[in-house]
């Protein structure tokens, strides 16, 4: 697709960080807000589609040097492998924990293993989404 | 702990090494590793033979689906663990075999692997106690039998010999499934120990017969009994260690295990004993009838399978006499029956296996098995020779070798039937007479065996290579066996009192172990079944001088036309014939065809179980109050649906179901759903992308030109279809039967840590099925990635029909 | 309110029915589409009440919270649609390469190549 429009390339260079930032922001409210790794994992595939909607896509592939098919398939192993990391303790597969802490900076944080799950499920969806995108786009 | 457990997944563990051993290790023939395999599970089965032989048993639990009942519970007895040592023996002098067998041009991964995946499942059929895990087990046997089948698949007749052994043995399977699920109803139990313990008090349970009907249809088919024969002959198109192995001395033998394992079950029931015996003597008599007949080696061999299967099957028949009436003393004689089976089953499976090797060699080295073409290879393959004259004189019940012993056994025990008082005298004197004659054909069979291969006349012209012996990899297992037959004739209480013992608690269990054990000696005077034996031996060598003579007969009394051959290939051609007549008439082949059929069952089912219960009469309440903006765009939402349907440009299409989209996360927001809202809206646009992306490249889309008519029932359909589906919704709604379950739910934070609770629900609750989620939108982004990058190559011509 | 979100439900199917059963392949497809609409709303309007409560997240002042059960399982849902849905096109696209027509009846018979 040719797209030659200089007033959206400049707001969609200023307006994917102002996206991104927001999807790291309910990719980590997810546990007590709404939020979460699949709206997290949308929000960041939306932004990308933006840039390749915009931008075209031999430049955007060069900011953004990820086979997304690799990031889809590195979320799956982990959103899986989290699973069998309740197994060691015990427990059966899947199971969650969490426990609070008290960081610096953060002061008293919790910290849950649903995140890391959380995160592989962020992966597979960007991974997924910018993939159908792209497979479909590139195909001329 | 789990050890005899692990004796069972070691076979399939290893089947999934194969391929990588094979791709990754050139020098080494992997057959070697399959060799390990099997002889390291032999050794470890053979150190239990002293414990077993002591009376012990083995019983390990692994909890599977305890829910339903269904547990991984092995149980090591005598009986299990012959066949056990059978499966690995046999598996491992077959696998050695098949290293000199098999060229190495051939797919080898293919085939270790199918041969381990059949080790394993036979392995699993014979130590399972749980019913269901044996039938599992059981129909994997059959699958992999069907592979190795059809190793050669480029042939035709494998592929059809596959498929008539898989029909068949799957059908009988699927026969004794419902068996075991009437056993189930019946006694609670899936364990065959607790049932044997609890059967007593269902022997007038109506579901009692019925069950034992089609458990002997499963045992059946898989022991290739009359009328069933028909799958074994043409199985013979795998190569032959399958040959030796699958079809000679284990898998067909499963049906056989079945039938002891479940005479304690069922045995004492008169048509139990009917039914086993007289299949086991029609099929005894029918195989060696047919065998002589032959002229490929290999279907006389099969033929003569089928016919000493029948015999062990008439003796299991027999000796369930003995659990008759409470089983009186003088009743115990009538266990000797199935010493006497096993003792046979074993002698069959050396015997015969040497004999299957014997016949992959001479196939092997001179390119045929046709009897017509063979001759006067004694000198030139004197090993081969010696040990053909080994396995066809056991076969036929000769001394010194151990199908001697055995036969005479079966004819004690035969002759016992005379004894019993079940029906007229002249019948049940019959029974003896008819295996007497079929010994006979045996006699005959395995003269052929021995005198048209390797006497007469040595003809090369006919031959594709000029005889010579095999090299000494071939003939080292057949060596092996031929040893054990002269060994077990010597030594026969060896066998007797370490293995066959122990199997007779588990086949017996309700009598005393002082009654089981049997004494077994070559020389017991000089009485009738001393007398039957040389007449078999005058009667086998008239009819064999003279065969020329009335083989004629056969065609005369066994027309092809009339064989169930012919019976199994018209009817499988009619089924063929018939299903292709109706499919072709409902099967369009449009989508819309069969989503209509669908959607008009839909109607009829649904619609009618509405009418019929009147669930459509509820009284409509208003639950919560509705907001004239909920109005406004309830009414958005509709217009915009129906002007889907009328719209001229695709284009505004995609963007009216955009609209519909956001209105439902519009409706979120209403219904106090964020995430929900969120996500529906990122996804809706993201989904628009996608829809105009792909609009980029599909044509502009033109009117329906469908038909008036179909454009109306399409109408009718779709209408029907919603208000179907809204009274549905609607008297769901209103009768709500019990508590919603959510409210567990809501003590996110003190279970999760979590004060989102949709989020709890998704990440930790029930964070299985959001792993499958992603696992599967993984796979739908690969399937689009490959569908659209890989292009079929061209010139790839499918390697069916040579 | 349930019965108005239940009605618009129905429309929805029926409008999906209707796509479905047409000769144009984007139109079935869209109609998918449709479909998984209706359902995340009906799956919504099964739950314990629509507008019952508060919004499912814990408070300590909220007396009541809406189900969140159909709530997690439509979350679900909407990923899964959008996986078939873009399958769906992309099946649809890759067939018209192949065939040059997107019309479904004149698909059927057309030889593998």
């Amino acid at each position: 697709m040719k797209t030659n429009n200089v007033i959206l390339r400049a707001v969609v260079k200023l307006v994917v960080f102002i996206i991104l930032t927001l999807a790291v922001y309910l990719f980590l409210s997810g546990h007590h807000s709404p939020g979460g790794g699949f709206i997290g994992g949308l929000v960041v595939a939306a932004a990308l589609v933006l840039l390749f909607v915009s931008f075209d896509i031999e430049t955007v592939r060069g900011a953004i040097p990820f086979d997304f098919k690799k990031v889809a398939a590195l979320g799956a192993f982990i959103s899986v492998t989290t699973g069998f990391g309740s197994l060691l303790f015990g427990e059966p597969f899947l199971s969650q924990t969490f426990a609070y802490f008290d960081l610096p900076f953060f002061g008293e944080t919790e910290l849950t293993t649903v995140t890391i799950f959380e995160a592989g499920v962020a992966l597979v969806v960007v991974g997924v989404v910018v993939t159908i995108i792209l497979s479909i786009v590139e195909d001329v | 702990m789990y050890t005899v457990n692990l004796a069972i997944i070691i076979p399939f563990l290893a089947a999934m090494i194969v391929p990588i051993i094979y791709k990754r290790i050139k020098g080494i023939h992997v057959g070697w590793f399959v060799f390990l395999v099997s002889t390291a599970l032999f050794l470890y089965l053979v150190s239990y033979i002293p414990n077993i032989a002591s009376g012990e048993t083995y019983l390990y639990t692994f909890e599977w689906i305890p829910s339903y009942n269904i547990n991984f519970i092995t149980y090591l007895d005598g009986l299990s663990l012959i066949f056990a040592l059978l499966i690995t023996g046999i598996g491992s002098l077959v696998t050695i075999y098949s290293i000199y067998y098999l060229s190495s041009e051939e797919n080898l991964s293919h085939f270790y692997t199918y041969l381990l995946l059949f080790m394993g499942a036979m392995l699993g059929v014979v130590f399972s106690d749980n019913i269901m895990v044996l039938y599992v087990f059981w129909e994997l046997t059959s699958i992999s039998s069907f592979l190795l089948i059809a190793f050669w698949y480029h042939r035709k007749s494998s592929r059809d010999g596959a498929q008539k052994s898989l029909l068949i043995t799957i059908s009988g399977g699927f026969g004794m499934l419902v068996g075991f699920i009437m056993l189930y109803v019946m006694t609670g139990t899936m364990s065959i120990r607790e049932m044997i313990t609890t059967i007593s008090g269902f022997h007038d349970h109506p579901l009692f017969i019925p069950a034992m009907l089609l458990i002997l249809l499963g045992a059946f088919t898989k022991s290739a009994q009359y009328p069933f024969h028909i799958w074994l002959p043409t199985a013979m198109e795998a190569p032959t260690p399958v040959s030796a192995y699958l079809h000679s001395a284990t898998m067909v033998k499963a049906g056989i295990y079945l039938v002891a394992r479940f005479t304690p079950v069922f045995g004492g029931e008169l048509t139990w004993f009917w039914v086993v015996t007289i299949v086991g003597i029609i099929t005894l008599f029918w195989g060696s009838f047919n065998a002589i007949r032959q002229t490929d080696l290999k279907a006389l061999l099969a033929y003569s399978t089928i016919s000493q299967l029948g015999m062990i099957m008439s003796m299991i028949g027999i000796s369930s006499v003995a659990l008759r009436h409470g089983h009186s003393m003088n009743m115990v004689i009538y266990t000797q029956a199935a010493f006497a089976a096993i003792f046979h089953l074993i002698n069959h499976s050396t015997f015969k296996g040497a004999l299957f090797m014997v016949v992959g060699i001479v196939d092997h080295e001179l390119g045929t098995r046709d009897i017509r073409r063979l001759g006067g290879l004694a000198t030139l393959m004197p090993i081969t020779f010696t040990i053909s004259i080994i396995g066809s004189f056991s076969m036929a019940g000769l001394p010194p070798f151990n199908g001697f012993l055995s036969k005479e056994m079966f004819f004690t025990s035969i002759l016992s039937v005379r004894e019993l008082h079940f029906t007229s005298e002249v019948w049940m004197g019959l029974i003896p007479v008819v295996a007497w004659a079929a010994s006979i054909l045996t006699f005959v069979y395995c003269m052929i065996f021995v005198f048209k291969t390797f006497l007469g006349k040595y003809q090369e012209e006919k031959l594709e290579h000029p005889a010579h012996e095999a090299p000494f990899g071939m003939l080292f297992s057949p060596i092996v066996l031929g040893l054990f037959v002269i060994l077990i004739f010597f030594f026969p209480n060896v066998l007797g009192n370490y293995v066959i013992k122990p199997a007779m608690y588990s086949i017996f269990p309700q009598l005393g172990a002082e009654d089981l054990g049997q004494h077994v000696s070559a020389w017991h005077g000089f009485n009738l079944e001393l007398k039957m034996t040389i007449g078999v031996i005058v009667f086998g060598a008239f009819l064999f001088i003279f065969l020329r003579h009335w083989k004629g007969l056969y065609n005369w009394i066994l027309p092809e036309k009339l064989s169930f051959n012919a019976l199994y290939g018209n009817s499988l051609e009619l089924i063929e014939k018939v299903s292709k007549i109706i499919t072709n008439s409902y099967m369009t082949g449009h989508l819309r065809d069969y989503m209509v059929y669908i959607y008009i069952f839909f109607i009829i089912a649904v619609g009618g179980t509405l009418l019929n219960t009147k669930a459509f009469l509820f009284d409509i309440e208003q639950y919560s109050t509705v907001t004239e903006f909920e109005w406004l765009i309830t009414i958005a939402m509709i217009i915009a649906a129906i002007s889907m349907l009328l719209v001229k440009s695709r284009l505004t299409a995609i963007l009216l179901n955009s609209v519909l989209g956001y209105g439902v996360s519009i409706f979120f927001v209403i219904f106090r759903a964020p995430d929900l809202a969120l996500t529906q809206t990122v996804i809706e646009t993201v989904t628009t992308v996608l829809f105009l992306a792909a609009y980029y490249f599909l044509p502009e889309w033109k009117k329906e030109d469908s038909k008036k008519r179909s454009k109306i029932v399409n109408g009718i359909v779709s209408v029907a279809v919603g208000v179907i589906f809204t009274t549905i919704a609607l008297a769901v709604q209103n009768g709500k039967l019990f508590e919603s379950i959510s409210s567990f739910y809501e003590n996110a934070y003190e279970l999760a840590g979590a004060t989102n609770i949709v989020n709890a629900i998704l990440g930790d609750f029930r964070a299985f099925d959001t792993m499958l989620e992603v696992v599967v939108l993984l796979i739908a982004g690969l399937g689009v990635y490959t569908f659209i990058k890989l292009k079929a190559r061209k010139g790839d011509n499918p390697l069916e029909d040579k | 309110m349930e019965t108005l979100t239940t009605i618009l439900t129905g429309v929805l199917v029926s409008v999906a029915t209707y796509l479905i059963l047409s000769r144009s392949v984007l139109r079935v497809i869209l109609g998918t589409a449709v479909l998984s609409h209706a359902a995340h709303l009906l799956i919504m309007s099964m739950g314990r009440g629509l507008k019952s409560g508060e919004v499912p997240i814990l408070t300590d002042e909220a007396l009541s919270y809406v189900d969140p059960l159909p709530q997690a399982l439509i979350l679900t849902s909407i990923v899964i649609s959008f996986a078939v849905t873009a399958i769906l096109l992309v099946l649809a696209y890759r067939t018209y390469r192949e065939t040059g027509t997107d019309n479904l009846f004149e698909w059927r018979g057309i030889k593998d190549e």
